[in-house]
């Protein structure tokens, strides 16, 4: 019961502050434009480093969100008002990071034709890569939200936030990229399943771990 | 840490079972005490009036109880539960109107009630939660967010998510009347004597001792972290007239 009124009341402040998602997706297609930039017309080299740079654009937007998504916990500490009804830590990390990864996924999906576009790089293993994006930004905002929690009371949080989740998030990049790149380049050796089954572990793994230490890092 | 401890006389009667019990409370931020060993008893249904300057040590108390933040020594129980080893167990019993109002500034008033309402697994539909709205005198911007509202008028949606608690047993008030006008006033009024009735107990911050005296069992003095002053409701009645500047200078 508590999951869903979190997801519930998460959801709804999403759809609250949508200007803020269409801002974001903006600064995600832009970054995947200088990317391309940066390696010139070279059709082929862009289709080569298409899977890296979307994944790239990816996690510079998803420290936009996941910072975000604490603020309107923390500016009346409305956040430490539920923790006080009670409703426990899990069910609200839950809901937040849940909706962060509704979020996450939404924008990775809506970047990939922008991708297509910049860097020729189509594919028709389409479910595929969106399956792909699932994996990838679960991974992204299991850790994410607990970072975020962790830093949204910080004066640095913008700075703070990528330094403590990029480390951590190298697996799910790494994973994410190999995979992705392999479903638009092709796939002549089946290596796609093992990338993928590394990304349900990590997801996993950070998924339960984060629920866990979600009460320690809110409570005083 | 200096230590003071003044026992206080709240909780004599033995026959009264104790709502809430504080024994040697210390809190501090950074290397000031904000808290220093202070203890006392209530007993169930008592309105309890905590004052002091600002500063004393009233918000930290309410927080402290409210299990918001935790004490660095000492121990608490709020009916029984002890506030370190059963948090949530304490959390189920109390109601809490803080300084910070616990709203989302982008929902509206009705939907920062309904996300409450969906977590206390209360009927989180309008027309279950306008007559609350109503009674806090908010009906008509039910569908205003509270960044549109004054300070009063946020006050007044933070008094409609205490009501939606009924089943709270403690209830701790940080400066109830603080920023509302007279209407708001009686507000408050109603809610103190509809949680007399049901037998709540209550501990209220506030500056505004006259109103206090007339309404509260017992009252308690804070004085730079310390317990001060702890009195009946005769010595309050006593002292009617008071106001924050005439507050009892290192104890009675």
């Amino acid at each position: 019961m508590h999951l869903a009124a979190a997801l519930h009341k998460d959801v709804l402040l999403q759809w609250r502050g949508r200007a803020q998602v269409v801002a974001i997706f903006v600064f995600g297609a832009t970054s995947l434009l200088l990317f391309s930039f940066a390696i010139g017309p070279d059709s082929a080299a862009l289709r080569q480093h298409a899977a890296g740079f979307i994944w790239l654009a990816l996690l510079l937007s998803s420290t936009l969100t996941l910072a975000d998504s604490f603020h309107s916990e923390m500016e009346e500490r409305a956040l430490e008002g539920l923790l006080l009804l009670p409703v426990s830590p899990g069910a609200l990390y839950y809901g937040k990071a849940l909706a962060n990864w509704a979020q996450l996924s939404f924008l990775g999906i809506c970047l990939v034709p922008v991708m297509v576009v910049l860097y020729d790089a189509f594919t028709t293993r389409f479910l595929g890569l969106v399956g792909i994006i699932l994996l990838g930004s679960a991974g992204l905002s299991a850790p994410g939200t607990l970072y975020a929690a962790m830093t949204s009371q910080a004066r640095a949080k913008q700075t703070l936030l990528p330094l403590l989740l990029f480390p951590i998030v190298v697996p799910v990049l790494l994973a994410s990229v190999k995979a992705t790149s392999l479903l638009i380049l092709g796939d002549p050796m089946g290596q796609i399943r093992s990338w993928a089954l590394l990304l349900v572990s990590f997801d996993l793994i950070c998924w339960s771990l984060s629920g866990l230490l979600f009460g320690r890092v809110v409570e005083d | 840490m200096p230590s003071h401890t003044l026992a206080s006389p709240l909780a004599d009667d033995a026959a009264l079972p104790v709502a809430v019990e504080a024994s040697g409370l210390c809190r501090r931020y950074g290397r000031r005490w904000a808290l220093i060993d202070v203890s006392f008893r209530v007993p169930r249904g008592t309105l309890l009036m905590v004052a002091g300057r600002n500063g004393s040590g009233k918000t930290t108390l309410l927080r402290v109880l409210a299990t918001a933040i935790r004490a660095d020594r000492g121990t608490a129980r709020i009916e029984g539960k002890d506030l370190r080893a059963e948090p949530q167990e304490v959390r189920d019993r109390i109601g809490l109107l803080s300084h910070q109002t616990y709203l989302y500034d982008s929902l509206t008033a009705l939907e920062n009630l309904q996300v409450a309402a969906r977590f206390l697994g209360r009927d989180a539909g309008r027309v279950a939660l306008l007559p609350l709205l109503e009674e806090v005198g908010l009906a008509d911007r039910a569908d205003d967010p509270p960044a549109t509202f004054s300070a009063g008028m946020r006050r007044r949606l933070s008094l409609a998510r205490v009501l939606l608690k009924k089943d709270a047993s403690v209830v701790l008030l940080d400066e109830p009347y603080g920023q509302l006008d007279p209407p708001g006033f009686r507000l408050v009024d109603r809610l103190l004597g509809r949680l007399r009735e049901r037998g709540a107990t209550v501990l209220m911050a506030t500056h505004l001792l006259d109103r206090a005296a007339e309404l509260c069992d017992h009252g308690i003095v804070l004085e730079q972290g310390r317990l001060a002053w702890s009195g009946s409701a005769a010595d309050l009645a006593a002292r009617s007239g008071l106001n924050a500047a005439a507050l009892p200078e290192g104890g009675v």
